[in-house]
């Protein structure tokens, strides 16, 4: 059964959440890749706003396909996460309160994500156009010349994201596969 | 001499990166609802759907089954009794070029791999060339995500390794991508020749029909054995755990060095696109 939660994200929130739970996101989320991870960071370290309040907002890694006529956005699903690994515990520290990807992230997230009560999501990878349908409206808010990794503004209803790791530290890639392989070896 | 112009094969290209992108191979298809049938972990069963799911949608609105639209890899079998009017390699990257651009794919490739600018149509192509007696042109076109990519391995092992090296070798790559990589994964295994040659094999091994095997019995079982023990491994579909974290593995062999066993790993993700056309 999943949980519906809206974004923002509040903390309070966030730390309900556990490894493992599924979640549907409806809200205004915020799509950042590497490139734009690095400009992001680069202006945190000039001391300049960033193109949106990472107060309690949530980020998608994910480089779209452009859009057909009459779509809203091309496929949409998620890209491997370790890649923002370098950026992410500048953002968390000034409230970034989700993030959505898939594959891991390694103990300097972790421990900036327990510290400031931050979440990282799954999203199924290579299901672009099923996750695209939970997209209602797009919109490019800065660097544009990146093509598919410019940072867009998206509204989504119902996005389909599994907890992989909580603000506690549990990591579903570690707890789904002791427990299948107990079960299996019937411990 | 058999004439082929170079329109003629642009025109082929183009059409196969659309229909492949939008298009899961019915092959990649056919080992997934499989692997559905068999999953018992509930979770994993439910990411294999979603996966089936999303390819319905894809295919029904033609539009891309993963944003990953890949690097365009196109390998050529280039009969020796085929003349092209025009050139070959620039009628292939125009090919690539109108598919990501007309098709609305993704373009994903820098011009270089430091300055990293973006080159708008994602050109150029990674072309693979082979020359073959006879006279036809076999166009085989396979985007490449790089989610898997990036989690590709390859290692120059001591004889002495032997086959239980090259094993081990191959479980601890899939081992150590884990989820990275889009599980349910293909991997391809490359051992023989040189250092880039061992490489490319790998590659080329992710063409066969999924699931398919190496029509040399020993391979064949190899395939078979390593399938089992990495799917033992209880990663599973996204690295949630459960039974599938493989589809297949293929396997490509060829002659080496006395002083060499190269072992080369290149991981697919369960979007294991590849079509081919025979001109």
């Amino acid at each position: 059964m999943a949980l519906r939660l809206k974004t923002p994200l509040n903390e309070s929130d966030a730390r309900k959440l556990r490894a493992g739970d599924s979640v549907l996101l409806t809200g205004v989320i915020y799509t950042a890749r590497d490139a734009a991870h690095k400009r992001l960071c680069d202006l945190v370290d000039a001391g300049k706003p960033l193109p949106f309040d990472p107060m309690d907002a949530v980020v998608y890694y994910v480089g779209p396909t452009p859009a057909a006529p009459g779509q809203i956005i091309g496929s949409a699903g998620p890209t491997t996460s370790y890649r923002m690994d370098a950026y992410s515990p500048t953002l968390i520290a000034l409230g970034l309160r989700g993030m959505i990807g898939k594959g891991k992230r390694n103990e300097a997230v972790i421990a900036s994500m327990k510290q400031h009560g931050a979440v990282y999501f799954g999203a199924i990878g290579g299901c672009g156009a099923l996750l695209s349908k939970c997209i209602k409206k797009a919109e490019v808010i800065a660097y544009e010349d990146l093509g598919a990794e410019a940072l867009r503004r998206l509204e989504v209803e119902d996005f389909p994201v599994t907890v992989i790791i909580d603000s506690f530290g549990n990591n579903l890639y570690e707890t789904g596969r002791k427990a299948y392989l107990e079960q299996r070896d019937g411990k | 001499m058999r004439e082929i112009t170079a329109s003629r094969i642009t025109d082929t290209v183009a059409r196969l990166c659309v229909e492949v992108n939008c298009h899961l191979p019915q092959d990649v298809k056919s080992c997934i609802n499989t692997a559905y049938a068999d999953e018992p972990w509930p979770i994993a069963k439910e990411v294999l759907g979603r996966i089936l799911e999303n390819a319905d949608i894809a295919a029904e609105r033609s539009q891309p089954i993963c944003q990953d639209t890949g690097m365009a890899c196109v390998f050529v079998e280039l009969g020796q009794d085929v003349h092209i009017s025009g050139d070959l390699s620039e009628a292939i990257h125009e090919g690539v070029r109108r598919g990501y651009t007309d098709g609305f794919l993704r373009k994903s490739v820098v011009r270089d791999p430091l300055d990293r600018v973006n080159t708008g149509d994602n050109t150029p192509a990674m072309i693979y060339y082979e020359v073959v007696p006879g006279d036809l042109l076999k166009l085989t076109v396979a985007p490449k995500g790089f989610g898997s990519e990036n989690m590709s391995r390859i290692a120059m092992l001591r004889p002495s390794d032997g086959l239980e090296g090259v094993k081990q070798f191959v479980l601890d790559a899939v081992m150590q991508a884990g989820p990275n990589p889009c599980p349910p994964i293909v991997v391809g295994v490359g051992i023989g020749g040189t250092f880039d040659k061992a490489a490319l094999l790998a590659k080329k091994a992710l063409l066969r029909e999924t699931g398919g095997h190496n029509d040399n019995p020993f391979y064949a079982e190899l395939e078979s054995e390593l399938l089992e023990r990495i799917n033992a491994l209880g990663i599973g579909p996204q690295g949630f755990g459960g039974k599938t974290t493989a589809l297949a593995v293929h396997i490509l062999s060829m002659p080496t060095h006395i002083a060499g066993l190269p072992v080369a790993i290149n991981i697919n993700c369960h979007v294991a696109r590849h079509i081919t056309e025979v001109l």
